[in-house]
């Protein structure tokens, strides 16, 4: 894929905003409905969380079993193509299987992981629905590096090894996990890096490794580890001309909390990122007036299980 | 910057009526040999009407040989993605890899077909449609590439719900709508009665360890049969070596199994090929 890179000139400050009204993007169709089902709870405390997940930070609540499936009941009067399961850590909410198990039935399901807490008999459960089901169940697990090295000092010590044996439990369960490496390197490295994680995990047993390497949303806890975005770093309607809004995970997705339906999961924290208390109430234009909204921009459907970083870093 | 394949503008052309059964095929991806072989078969079956649901060139040698095949057969054919860029001289087949391994092969493969296609068929290509609409009996069929929505979506079995399908049919006025461009064939009942079908592509098998190729048949009902047709892979693999390309495309046409473009392969159409 390639997209436009604009020169960065790395400079700290806090940017001072956008130089015109920011762009509105609408929902073209509801194709993905995403579920934050440990709200921002999780296992650990990466210093790259873009909203700052934790085990003590309980800002966003947990979603129920009957909850979710009356949302699930509601998107598919809408037409909704895919379903996404995501936290904080979903295996941190025990409704989670149950959860597959029913959405399988009407529709794909993915499942955005650390990998840490992939209990047997939980996979056993999941690995029989998907096999029941005519849709796929995905799982997306979160791994930032090839070696403990690289992962352990983002994601915690110890966190490397936990989310391999994960991987590899997942593989036994005949399961081909997706492996999602936030780009916590330099551009340059891509390659080599790319190299050195299939490496790793067919030493682990995973012959044909899916992985996806994601920009770093310098927002949240990132902020303070990559001092966030350039001052020029925000999208203009300028730059929406003749671009494909297809990308833009605003104008095809919608996330539920506890709290309400928002646009995206990456800015689920930001105020303005509740739509809406129905579906219906939140398919209204969202403005991109957040830096997070650039780096979607520039790299396009950075939240879904394909795309990414391509080899031209873009 | 990201722009997707130009969409149809402004009204669409009445609907073509049509007697069953009409053979719809997708993805020739440059295999004459199996484009011949799909058309003779069609005919035996009773297939008075033909339509091509786009992906004239790729992967396979000589892109030139398959359009006078088409044109002499009076298929009715609709844009694909790889017909778009090649018609406005992108840089890409637009499939939207990010694996190195994708990307290298696709580039190979779109750069060989650019190369290979003249200018007089890359013209014919820029005139195609982007949906075509038939009718047959009652049924309102709409033929589109990869979504009536969009030339480029990949529709999988397994990453599209009932609900969207039954959207799109709402959404678009169709009783059947049939598309390609995943490679892999599939189909769908939907509530109401309606269908969706991927009828898969006849330029490479399916990944499914077999080296014939799939195409659909369309009854009214509406019912689609997917049918199977040998050809002479081995005489295609023979032109794609004088051609020089890639080794791993022959292995494909081969064995049946999917070597390169995998990454955007659902779990599990992923979990069913070798790769």
């Amino acid at each position: 894929m390639s997209a436009t890179r604009l020169p960065t000139q790395r400079s700290g400050a806090s940017a001072p905003g956008p130089a015109g009204p920011p762009p509105e993007v609408e929902l073209e169709h509801l194709d993905a409905l995403w579920f934050q089902v440990a709200g921002t709870v999780c296992n650990l405390r990466c210093s790259h969380c873009f909203i700052s997940c934790a085990p003590d930070n309980d800002d966003f609540g947990f979603l129920g079993l009957e909850d979710v499936m009356a949302w699930v009941e509601e998107g598919r009067r809408l037409g909704v193509k895919e379903y996404y399961l995501t936290g904080g850590e979903p295996f941190m909410n025990r409704d989670l299987p149950a959860m597959v198990e029913r959405i399988l039935e009407v529709g794909p399901v993915s499942i955005l992981t650390n990998g840490t807490l992939l209990r047997e008999g939980d996979l056993r459960r999941m690995a029989s629905a998907a096999e029941r089901s005519i849709y796929s169940l995905e799982i997306r697990v979160s791994i930032d590096g090839p070696t403990p090295e690289m992962n352990d000092r983002v994601r915690g010590e110890g966190t490397f090894e936990r989310a391999m044996e994960g991987v590899e439990r997942l593989l036994d369960h005949g399961f081909l996990p997706i492996i999602t490496a936030t780009q916590v390197w330099e551009p340059e490295r891509d390659e080599a890096v790319r190299r050195c994680f299939v490496a790793t995990l067919r030493e682990r047993g995973y012959e044909h490794p899916r992985l996806k390497i994601l920009p770093s949303l310098r927002i949240g806890r990132e902020e303070l580890r990559s001092a966030g975005y350039d001052p020029h770093e925000w999208v203009t309607a300028q730059m929406l001309e003749g671009y494909d809004r297809g990308q833009l995970l605003c104008s095809s997705s919608r996330v539920v909390s506890d709290r309400g339906v928002h646009v995206c999961p990456i800015l689920l924290d930001r105020p303005d990122s509740v739509l809406g208390s129905t579906l219906e109430e939140a398919d209204r234009p969202f403005a991109l007036s957040h830096q997070a909204c650039y780096t979607c921009w520039l790299h396009g459907a950075i939240c879904s299980n394909f795309g990414g970083i391509g080899e031209d870093g873009a | 910057m990201r722009t997707g394949p130009e969409e149809p503008a402004g009204e669409p052309p009445a609907p073509e009526r049509v007697e069953p059964p009409v053979a719809v095929f997708g993805g020739v991806y440059s295999n004459h040999v199996a484009l011949e072989a799909v058309l003779a078969d069609a005919r035996e079956r009773g297939a008075r009407s033909f339509y091509c649901l786009g992906d004239l060139g790729a992967f396979g040698p000589n892109p030139d040989r398959v359009f006078p095949l088409l044109l002499e057969a009076d298929v009715g054919v609709v844009r694909g993605n790889y017909d778009d860029s090649l018609a406005r001289g992108l840089e890409d087949c637009q499939c939207g890899y990010t694996d190195p391994r994708d990307n290298h092969f696709a580039r190979l493969s779109y750069r060989y077909t650019y190369r290979k296609t003249s200018r007089r068929w890359k013209a014919w290509m820029a005139g195609l449609p982007a949906e075509r609409r038939l009718e047959l009996d009652d049924l309102s069929v709409l033929l589109c590439h990869g979504s009536p929505r969009r030339t480029n979506e990949f529709l999988w079995e397994s990453t599209t719900s009932t609900d969207f399908l039954a959207h799109l049919a709402r959404e678009y006025r169709a009783d059947v709508i049939l598309g390609t461009h995943t490679g892999i064939p599939w189909k769908r009942k939907l509530p109401g009665g309606g269908l969706f079908g991927n009828v898969g592509v006849i330029g490479r098998p399916a990944n499914d360890g077999r080296t014939a190729v799939w195409y659909g048949l369309l009854r009214p009902g509406p019912e689609l049969e997917l049918v199977p047709v040998a050809y002479d892979h081995e005489g295609l693999a023979a032109e794609m070596r004088e051609e020089s390309l890639p080794e791993e495309f022959v292995e494909t046409i081969l064995t049946g199994w999917w070597t390169t473009c995998l990454e955007v392969l659902p779990a599990r159409e992923r979990a069913s090929g070798r790769y």
